[in-house]
This record gives C-alpha cells, structure tokens and sequence, in this order.
C-alpha cells in the first residue's frame, strides 16, 4: 500500500470512528449510520459490478436474505444486544456459500441479461418473503427483539456495526485490486472470451467475487433489520436498495476503490435531504434523480475517474511546458 | 515425426452453408504449418474449434496424443494450446506488463497471490527483453500501435510455454519492419521447440516460413505439401483462381 493510500484510509476510518463522540443530534447519526450503510453495499457491489463488469440488480435479495436471518433468529430475544453482531460473520459466510450455485447460473449470461437474470432473484426473495408467513411474518412483517442499549448512545453500536462492514468491504475490494483475483476480473471485464483463452480461471474468479459481494451486502442487511427493529417483505427486499447501490458506484466511479464510498457521501444525504423536504410525497425521487443525471451529464465516467483523468492531463500538460522551456533554455 | 495435433473429420454448419466440412489434418510436432486457403474457405472457423471457442457439430481432434473431450479455451491453453487473434485481441486497461501477467496461467492457489509478484515481473520482464516491449513495461496496452498489440498478444500467449501456437493472420494490417521482426520471433520460438499452425494471407511469408502447407477450400482440405508443391498443385491454383 502507498503511504498516500495508507495515510486517506486511516484518516477516513479515523475520522469516521470518534465522529458519533462529537455529534449530538440523533438524526446527524442515523443519516451517518444510513450512508455507511450505502458505503458499504455500494463498495461490495462494486466487486462485481465494478470490477467483473457484471451490473448485478439481485443484490437486494441477499440484504434481504441477510435482515430475515437476523430477524427470525433473534425474535424474541438479543440477549446482552450484541449476539447479532457476532452472528454476522456466519451469515456473510452463509449467503456467500448460497451464491455459488446461483452466481455459477447467472454468471453464465452477460452485460443487460445478467441484469434481468438477477433482478428475478430480488423478486423470487421478494415474493417468498411475502408468502413464507409462518417464518417471515409475511406482509405482517418480523420484529426483533428490543436491543437493551441505553437511550443517550443507542445507534452507536448500529453505527459502529456499518462502519466495521464498510471496512471489511474495502479491505476486501483493496485486496481484491492488488491480488489477481483483481487482475483475472479485469481480464474479464475487458473481454471475457479472450480471458478464455489464455487460461483465466473466468468462472471461478467471477463467483469468487459474486460471493465475496453478496456476502456483505447480507450482513449490512443484518444489521439494518436489526437496527430497524420491524422488517417488512416491501423495505428489506426493496428494488430502491438495489438502484441505491449501483447509482452510487455509477456516480462516485465504477471500479475504482474510493469511488462507491464518494457516491454514497453524496447521494445518501442529498436523498435524505429531499425526502424531508418534499415530505411524505414521492416528489424526492426526482429530486434524486435530477442530481444524479447532473452530475453524470457533467462527470459521466463518475466523480472520481474523471477528476483522476483530469489531474493526469494537467500534469501531462505540466511535463510538455516544462520540456519546452527546457528546449528554449538549451536553444539560448 | 509424431503428429502433435490430428484433426478427424470436423465439420460445422452455420445456418445452410457448411463452413468446415469433414475436414481432416495434422499437425507435426516441430513444423510451421501453414493453413491457407480463399477467403470464406473455413481456416478461422477451424482455429475457433481447435481452440474450444465453436463446437464442432461432428468430427473431433487430438492433442499431444490425447483425444480432446469438450474443448474449452482455459483448459487447452493451460495444455499447451495458445492462440493468438486475427484482431489483436489485447486487455487494453492492464498494463503491458499485466497483459503478459494475466496470461501466464498461473495455478489456482495463486489467485489469492499478489497481482504482479517479483518472479512475474522476472518471467514477464524476460519475455518483454525478447520482444523489445522493456520500454513500454508500464504503459497501458491501449497506447500501444496495432503492430506493438500484435506482438503483445504473442508475447502473452507464449507466457504459458506452449506447445502449440495458432496464429491467425499474424501479420495482417501491420507494417512490412514488423512484418519482418514477427517472422525472426516466430522463427526464434520454433527453434526452441514451439509448432506452429499460421493462417496467413501473405504468400511470400507462408512460401519461405512454412513447411507443410494445408490448402483448405470450402471448409475442406484439398492439398498438404511442400510450399513448392503446393504452389504448383492444379488443384489450389483452381481454388484460388478458378471459378
């Protein structure tokens, strides 16, 4: 790792960890918790839909396989209220594993099928979420059980739970971009048939990624559902979540390692912000909408790749001024 | 001389036309086959079977002394079957360094390795000295020009020591210097032991560089021979000039 790439991600993290010390009202921490939570879908669905080149739309499906783990194992009980928590690992592991037979499927079609292919699986989760009423509650909803966190610090756990599952998700995407699990996806994303032929293990490095991806993505579900305290089959299998992760990634820049994390910085607030602004009405989504199409209109290969390109120009632009004056000092 | 590669009756239609039809072949372990024939006469659709990228409705082929089951491109290129493209066909984002990484067909438990370790850049830097690329060890694959990709998708498929080297065209569209640098790479890598099967299109590279030369014409082998008598051979002549 370079120094400079040590140096952002420490003071990132760092920062992010004695934030909630400093802040006082709730709802500056569960606007935190909301877009840590983004952070860290958006940067796990990157692995695939950044790296691999795979736009996958299932992912809400595993958040969700991830929030009714969570909520049908600690119904009745959390215990000291931090079982949950502990119980991520398993479940990341669980969905992982789930995913090899049906990324192995849907890995098989590619670019706008891969798409349509995945987005059934969030309505199959969906709909079974609705329909499994003795173990989902069904459109009744599940609850979990009341965490028993004091009133003054109660997110803080919930927040301290994202912001780990952002750091694993980047930890996992840093490692993923200097491994050749990283260098075999490029070779996919690029053209895959030619990745074919000299010998890249396409299938294998594909579900790898697929697994890694909605791994996260389920525990983060974990966390919300228990955060949220009542799941309904509408909210935690919700295309919005979906959309939210892939605009995100979009916006900051696909495939690249700080990308994710800038789109959900922007978008998170700027939704939470319209929503309260245009209240109940769904009026919000435009909004929404509109700032994403502006800044694509204006960024359109996301903020982070463009504002990279332009910095290498401009040093580009450096260099040559810099050589011509050298060439007029050696004509003098 | 024992036949590295034996095609046996392959054929494959597409739609009503027959584009390979029962075509048989081999390949000698140590040659520089040629495959040629007009255009349309079946040589890129042979070299899409033989390297797993088309099934083959019937027929199939052997090699290294063993019948292939399901072809798949990743598993004979790790065998020892590499191909290069009649496009270049290049990972333009990686670096030329990486292009030659990627193709390398490392084992398995090296996916969770380091994207570039010191003995890749050691394997890859070597073959970069061979083909004068040292330079450019670091730019991205697309800054290179047509020429310099071409001879980047050869360096790369030989990173996994093949035994067997199909070249589509593997002079066409370039320059006649790099013309001239292919052909002293392609012959320094036979001397150390590589076959080569080449489609090529120009007949005074095939006529000194090959020996045998395969005439394919309408997707089936009409002549096998010496490039003189193939040259010579009514039956090409007809194929290529006739009606």
């Amino acid at each position: 790792m370079t120094r400079a790439g040590l140096l952002r991600a420490v003071t990132f993290f760092g920062a992010l960890a004695i934030l909630p010390l400093g802040i006082g009202p709730v709802w500056v921490v569960n606007l935190l918790i909301f877009t840590l939570m983004y952070s860290a879908l958006a940067t796990s669905w990157n692995l695939v839909g950044g790296y691999a080149g795979y736009p996958s739309l299932g992912h809400a499906a595993f958040f969700g396989i991830g929030a009714y783990s969570v909520a049908i194992i600690f119904h009745h009980s959390v215990g000291n209220g931090y079982s949950p928590f502990f119980l991520l690992p398993i479940i990341g592991i669980c969905a992982g594993v789930l995913s090899i037979p049906i990324g192995w499927i849907a890995m098989r079609t590619r670019a706008d099928v891969f798409a349509i292919v995945t987005i059934t699986l969030l309505f199959i989760a969906q709909t079974l979420a609705f329909n499994l009423r003795t173990v989902t509650g069904g459109a009744q909803g599940k609850s979990v059980a009341i965490p028993p966190f004091g009133v003054e610090h109660f997110a803080w756990p919930f927040y301290y739970a994202m912001l780990t599952l952002l750091l694993v998700a980047m930890g996992i995407s840093y490692y993923f971009r200097r491994s050749k699990i990283g260098l075999s996806l490029a070779a996919v994303k690029a053209d895959e048939d030619k990745a074919h032929g000299v010998g890249v293990r396409v299938t294998m490095v594909k579900i790898v990624a697929f697994g890694f991806s909605v791994g996260i993505a389920a525990m983060v579900g974990g966390v919300w559902a228990y955060y949220s305290g009542f799941i309904y089959p509408q909210f935690a299998v919700d295309p919005l979540i979906t959309i939210g992760m892939v605009l995100m990634t979009f916006l900051g820049g696909r495939g690249t390692l700080w990308g994710p994390i800038i789109g959900a910085f922007i978008l998170v607030p700027a939704q939470q912000t319209f929503a309260y602004q245009f209240g109940g009405s769904q009026f919000y989504l435009l909004a929404y909408a509109a700032i994403f199409l502006l800044i694509m209109l204006v960024l359109p290969q996301g903020v982070l790749p463009t504002i990279m390109e332009r910095l290498r120009a401009k040093s580009r632009m450096q260099q040559l001024a810099s050589l011509a004056t050298n060439d007029q000092e050696v004509a003098r | 001389m024992s036949s590295l590669l034996e095609v046996r009756g392959l054929t494959k239609r597409f739609g009503g036309i027959t584009a390979v039809d029962n075509c048989s072949f081999e390949v000698e372990q140590g040659t520089i086959t040629a495959l040629i024939g007009p255009n349309g006469s079946g040589k890129t659709t042979a070299f899409n079977i033989l390297t797993g990228y088309l099934k083959a409705d019937s027929g199939d082929f052997s090699f290294n002394g063993k019948k292939v089951e399901k072809p798949s491109p990743a598993k004979l290129y790790r065998r020892g079957l590499s191909r290069t493209f009649q496009q270049a066909r290049i990972f333009p984002h990686l670096s030329v360094l990486e292009n030659l990484v990627v193709a390398s067909s490392y084992p398995l438990a090296n996916l969770f390795r380091s994207r570039v370790t010191e003995s890749d850049r050691l394997t890859a830097g070597e073959m970069l000295e061979e083909f004068k690329l040292s330079d450019l060890s670091d730019y991205r694959a697309s800054d290179l020009s047509y020429g310099q990709r071409k001879l980047l998708e050869f360096a790369a498929v030989l990173m996994s020591s093949p035994k067997l080297v199909l070249l589509d065209e593997p002079t066409a569209g370039v320059n006649p210097v790099m013309i001239e640098t292919m052909e002293r790479h392609i012959r320094s890598r036979h001397a150390q032991g590589v076959t080569f099967l080449i489609v090529e299109h120009d007949m005074q590279l095939v006529m000194r560089l090959c020996d045998p030369v395969i005439v394919l014409d309408r997707g089936a082998t009409i002549a096998k021979g010496a490039p003189s008598d193939v040259q010579t051979n009514p039956l090409v002549l007809d194929a290529y000039l006739g009606d």
